[in-house]
């Protein structure tokens, strides 16, 4: 780490000199690839700061004493701390006090929903609208240098160890997370995971333009650094029966995540061509079915692609279609724009990318040609109604408003459900629905003694950043746990 | 990693490897599969577990090579060289319980997976008649080991070479007409295999149950890539089976869901020099 920095050449302040905040000048974009050429490659779409940007961005920031930003965040990363000291070139520095409370920051810099948690409660908003401080594209700043100019390893110690032995099930965010902060605490950890590569959702989910697989596996490497076991192509409940991983730890953590993919139960579904996204994304992505001649894997090249529903995974796949060739590729959604799920920032680069949008339409039936194959889509048209429960207008099918999209590609992308595995093989561990585990939401323990629950396993698909919280305070709840010595229980009511 | 331990050609493309894949031997059960991936850019293809054993921490498989990454199995791995992931034991295992007779017909590669289904199903106390079909007499492998495992053997090929000369739906039917005792079928081998059985046994009104070998990436649920309809509704094989009621399923679906990759297939092959020529090889 002794590479040095002139932070006054870099427009910081020297430490010990009184920093003049900038927070009147607008919000520092960030370089992105031109949609034209983008869309002939999977490279990162948005580029990063430099380090004059980042630190001339810093120098915008308050460092207020009573933090929004912080409180707003779902971990509490101490924001004002980490880029005051960016502003004064103290780089790795603040990636190792981001690491206290998030162990993804290049991930969560990434992929974290920031406009509507940390920059939506920003202070700067109230005077200079729509120019909060680009916190997201700060943290993902120091995460990258701090991978970039050094080992990206663990280097403070570890609390001495305690003699506890912890078992986590899936090694997606949530799972990561909880590891790394009982690894920190002093307990023993392994880490399972079903698949042959560590990172769940991290990698078979979201692509590679929006979240280097590269960045996944140092992430997983700093957690490994920590002491963490992580084993893969192990299926608790199949690999390792749910039995010997009671027998064998003190306390489970179950972060299987929500990867069953929802199907709408329309005819033709099953036709060839008609993916889940889970599928259409887990060949892409995870399987890297996208370099051609390089992966094993193969995918349908699409020429004309329909992508059913219209959040954030809607965006990726139809972002994905357009990469592998696709000449159209349409986000069919059953509501209106305003109640679409995806990130606003996803939809305007999907739509740069030259993806179509085509609202209050739903499939219906799909239409196959004489080998099996998906040759169109027939839609109905919908108004929309009365709010329903989610809060949004329910859609109403329009009568006779039935045409057809012809395409070659379906990806259905109406959201993913748990797994049933874990809970089918556990006896004793109650389920909402048939898959959502329960769980206790302040302590995070299920109705099985000594198993722990967090993630999408216990709320259905959510975000990064939410499954990141609950491995935190899972990890704080099972510590209370394992020193206790009457081992209370405190099950979902 | 996972090492090969042996690896031998039991027939013209037919290899039998074992693996060390300890986690996954200690808790097979017959039925049950592997995902398997041959290096870190590989595919991962489901291979049915045809023998374990826990003491040695050891699976064993059987392919056909078949297909780019079949190909490059029997082509490039030896006994020495590791597989770059073995995952399972996956799938719900065969339903075993005391029948009475079961009749067990493997054909071709099928052979390999009912070897463990009748060593359970024998030791369960059922009498279990096998037929074996192979095209040839020196494609035949296993009947030795299946011959160990049941209590009568009928072996037949396509052209005669050896034992009955025909299909296994013959023996199955000869059988049937002769009034011979049956209160359970299973039938494990090419999806035409499977169908014709399935076809032949649907007035007999004796229970017959398929082991489906469909595409499938991860074998734990999250795909779909495997699902088929069974009795009107979608399940997925890789969880809810391998094994199904073999009068429930749509196979007309699942022949065409079989072919959802032949062109890439075909296209990969084509890519790749070596694989070219042994798919030139095979298709002679």
């Amino acid at each position: 780490m002794a590479d040095a920095i002139d932070i006054v050449e870099l427009g910081g302040v020297k430490e010990g000199d009184k920093k003049k905040p900038r927070s009147k000048e607008k919000r520092l974009d960030i370089a992105c690839q031109d949609a034209k050429e983008r869309i002939h490659n999977y490279n990162e779409v948005a580029l990063g700061y430099s380090p004059k940007e980042a630190v001339a961005e810093s120098m915008r920031c308050l460092e207020c004493p009573k933090p929004r930003c912080m409180v707003a965040c779902p971990v509490h990363i101490d924001i004002p701390t980490f880029i005051g000291l960016i502003s004064r070139g103290k780089f790795h520095e603040a990636a190792e006090d981001i690491h206290k409370y998030n162990a993804l920051p290049a991930v969560c810099g990434r992929v974290c929903p920031q406009e509507n948690l940390c920059e939506a409660a920003c202070i700067i908003n109230d005077t200079n609208p729509h120019n909060p401080i680009a916190i997201g594209r700060l943290e993902r700043f120091c995460a990258d240098y701090h991978f970039l100019h050094s080992d990206g390893e663990h280097a403070a110690p570890l609390k001495p160890a305690t003699g506890y032995k912890v078992c986590v099930i899936g090694s997606g965010p949530s799972g990561l997370s909880c590891a790394a902060d009982l690894a920190k605490m002093g307990h023993k950890v392994d880490l399972f995971e079903a698949l042959h590569k560590p990172g769940g959702v991290m990698m078979y989910g979201i692509p590679e333009f929006r979240l280097p697989k590269a960045i996944v596996q140092k992430e997983v490497n700093y957690v490994r650094s920590l002491g963490v076991n992580i084993e893969c192509n192990v299926v608790v409940g199949r690999t390792l029966p749910v039995k010997e991983v009671l027998d064998g730890y003190d306390a489970v953590y179950v972060a299987s995540g929500a990867g069953y993919p929802n199907m709408m139960g329309i005819p033709g579904e099953n036709l060839n061509g008609v993916y889940s996204a889970n599928e259409f994304l887990t060949r892409v992505n995870l399987m890297q079915a996208w370099q051609e001649g390089v992966a094993g894997t193969p995918i349908r090249r699409p020429r004309r692609c329909v992508v059913v529903g219209a959040g954030f995974t809607a965006f990726d796949v139809v972002r994905i279609a357009l990469r592998l060739g696709a000449q159209e590729a349409r986000i069919v959604y059953r509501r209106s724009r305003d109640e679409m799920p995806g990130r606003g920032e996803e939809i305007e680069h999907a739509e740069q990318e030259g993806a179509i949008i085509t609202v209050l339409t739903n499939p219906v039936k799909y239409l196959g040609d004489e080998n099996g194959f998906v040759r169109a889509v027939v839609v109905q048209k919908m108004e929309l109604g009365e709010p329903d429960s989610s809060g949004r207008r329910r859609p109403i099918p329009i009568k006779d408003s039935e045409y057809e999209i012809p395409c070659d590609t379906v990806v259905v992308s109406i959201g993913q459900t748990p797994n049933v595995l874990i809970p089918s093989n556990m006896p004793g561990l109650k389920t909402r629905w048939g898959s959502i585990i329960q769980a206790n939401r302040e302590t995070y323990m299920t109705t099985v003694p000594k198993v722990f629950a967090g993630g999408d396993a216990i709320t259905g698909a959510a975000t990064v950043i939410l499954a990141t919280r609950a491995g935190r305070e899972a990890a704080r709840s099972m510590d209370a746990y394992l020193r206790d010595p009457a081992r209370a229980w405190y099950p979902p009511a | 990693m996972y090492a090969i331990t042996s690896k031998r050609t039991l027939a013209k493309g037919v290899i039998e490897m074992t693996v060390q894949a300890p986690r996954v031997a200690a808790h097979h059960k017959p039925g049950q599969f592997v995902i398997v991936m041959s290096d870190e850019h590989g595919e991962r293809i489901p291979l049915t577990i045809a023998d374990s054993d826990p003491q040695k921490g050891e699976i064993t498989i059987v392919f056909l090579e078949v297909g780019k990454t079949t190909i490059q199995l029997g082509e490039q791995f030896n006994a020495g060289d590791s597989l770059f992931a073995v995952v399972g034991p996956l799938g719900t295992p065969t339903h075993v319980e005391k029948f009475g007779t079961v009749v067990v017909i493997g054909g071709g590669l099928g052979v390999a997976p009912i070897y463990p289904i009748c060593k359970g199903l024998k030791e369960a106390g059922n009498r279990v008649v096998a037929i074996v079909g192979y095209r040839s007499k020196d494609l035949m492998f296993w009947h030795d080991r299946i011959a160990s495992v049941s209590d009568e053997m009928l072996v037949t090929t396509d052209d005669g070479s050896f034992g009955e000369k025909g299909l296994v739906t013959d023996a199955l039917a000869k059988l049937h007409d002769g009034g011979a005792k049956m209160d359970r079928i299973i039938a494990i081998g090419p999806p035409v295999m499977m169908r014709a059985v399935s076809e032949k046994t649907k007035d007999w009104g004796v229970s017959t149950w398929v082991s489906l070998n469909t595409i499938m990436i991860d074998g734990t649920g999250m795909c779909g890539g495997c699902r088929v309809h069974i009795g009107g509704e979608t399940k997925f094989v890789c969880v809810d089976g391998p094994d199904f009621d073999a009068h429930k399923v749509d196979w007309g679906e699942m022949f065409a869901r079989m072919k959802g990759y032949a062109k890439e297939e075909r296209m990969a092959l084509e890519a790749d020099h070596k694989c070219k020529l042994a798919f030139e090889a095979l298709r002679r």
